[in-house]
């Protein structure tokens, strides 16, 4: 019967979870899923974009992929931009970077609310001028960095982090449905300790529990209005990133080959 | 005073039977599919103010594509005449905005592949911002179709599913329509990471 229970769950956590053409949401600014970057260019990466976020609150996510297959680079980068919620609900102040290596292509995508502070033209001139030169070399790392310095010099004093880390901001609905889900993972981690048998543990373990549950809090914590970044601080264990806030794109930004 | 008492009870009941049967849920959807369609307007409009500018950049350098030029500016001027009262969302009027927008479409896709015969047109920063624009600009339409065909969808199930397609009945909320795929446009996307 317990089981049945905890089938039940997480089929319903895996229903909530993403599309197959899109990764999951994850838990840091820059994510290589080719293994192109090596972890001290990634950390480097990483620490600088998490103290942008910090100090602004505004997001730089990067997602290098293999391909992005028929999709137009634009729409895919707007599509996962969107199903992770990178920056603030409410300011949507968000920017995606998108590189497919195999197709040689990259896109920039900018939140609603950062459309002012770096418009198209911009962000084509930063692909053009930033990014590409290192890109043809083969440089990835440099062109990411010199095209996320630009990108920051830019967005730089649009956004201020008005909910610095350790005071939860998120509204009195997110705190609910947070609470509520917390109850849940508690009964879950009780029935598990008391059913004990055995074969319990081989479906998935304890921490994966916890993990996806973590992961369908983010998602309704993005999804109630109220929720904002309210997840900012407590979520991460070692108080760098502080997990996407759910803000949205609309189509601007720029996007290029080399 | 007993009538007025049960003038209100009955006032009250009516209430609670249609916003049961999601009467005020409709309108919501109603005015979400009403926003997202404003979005897709005002992004066609957004290339369609773009098109002014590129033309006479293009004029300037290349003086063989006039016929290409004339089709553009021609497509442009018939689909600005088409627009549509987002109370009156149906098949037949999005399909004409949609032919319209769509020949325009095409004329500037013929007239961004002539201009790859002209480097040195290319090479003008006036001209590689302008394509930037145009860029993301067909994106934003992109998004703000896709935005508004899952609205209109969202809004139709609604519409046509019980008890709401009664409720709907007695309001008039009507089925609304959507876009319709460009041809070719729907192979199967195969994505690598």
């Amino acid at each position: 019967m317990r089981k049945y229970i905890i089938a039940i769950i997480l089929f319903s956590i895996s229903a909530l979870g993403l599309a197959q053409e899109f990764p999951a949401k994850p838990n840091k600014l820059v994510n290589d899923y080719t293994g192109t970057l090596s972890s001290t260019q990634i950390q480097q990466l990483e620490s600088k974009l998490v103290s942008f976020a910090d100090s602004s609150s505004t997001q730089i996510a990067i997602a290098i992929l293999k391909s992005v297959g028929n999709y137009d680079i634009n729409e895919y980068a707007v599509e996962l931009g969107r199903k992770w919620g990178v920056g603030e609900a409410k300011k949507n102040n968000g920017i995606i970077i998108v590189v497919a290596l195999g197709d040689r292509k990259i896109s920039i995508q900018t939140g609603y609310g950062l459309e002012g502070a770096l418009p198209d033209v911009y962000a084509k001139r930063i692909i053009e001028n930033e990014i590409k030169p290192y890109f043809k070399a083969g440089d990835y790392y440099s062109g990411l960095d010199a095209g996320t310095t630009a990108i920051i010099k830019y967005t730089k004093g649009e956004y201020k982090n008005d909910k610095p880390k350790g005071k939860s901001g998120g509204g009195a609905g997110g705190g609910a449905v947070a609470i509520l889900i917390f109850i849940v993972i508690i009964v879950i981690a009780i029935l598990k300790r008391g059913g004990g048998g055995g074969n319990g543990g081989q479906v998935i373990g304890g921490r994966g529990v916890a993990n996806a549950l973590f992961w369908s809090m983010l998602l309704s914590s993005g999804r109630s209005s109220g929720g904002g970044s309210g997840w900012g601080g407590g979520s991460s264990s070692d108080g760098g990133f502080g997990g996407f806030g759910g803000g949205s794109f609309g189509g601007g930004g720029s996007s290029g080959s080399w | 005073m007993k009538k007025v008492v049960l003038a209100i009870v009955g006032v009250l009941v009516l209430l609670v039977v249609v916003s049961g049967c999601g009467y005020n849920n409709l309108v919501k959807l109603d005015e979400d599919v009403q926003t997202k369609w404003a979005q897709v307007e005002t992004q066609y409009q957004r290339r369609s103010d773009l098109i002014p500018n590129l033309v006479s950049t293009v004029k300037g350098a290349a003086k063989f594509e006039q016929g290409t030029l004339t089709q553009v500016i021609e497509a442009r001027s018939k689909a600005t005449q088409i627009t549509i009262d987002p109370d009156k969302l149906t098949e037949e009027n999005i399909q004409k905005y949609q032919a319209a927008q769509g020949q325009v479409s095409q004329a500037l896709g013929k007239l961004m592949v002539l201009t790859e015969n002209y480097p040195e047109l290319k090479a003008t920063q006036q001209f590689s911002e302008l394509s930037a624009q145009l860029e993301s600009t067909e994106n934003r339409i992109g998004v703000a179709r896709k935005d508004f065909n899952e609205s209109v969808q969202t809004y139709n199930t609604k519409v046509r599913s019980f008890p709401n397609n009664l409720t709907a009945g007695l309001f008039g909320f009507s089925k609304k329509a959507a876009f319709k795929a460009e041809a070719g446009a729907q192979n199967a996307p195969k994505v690598e990471f």
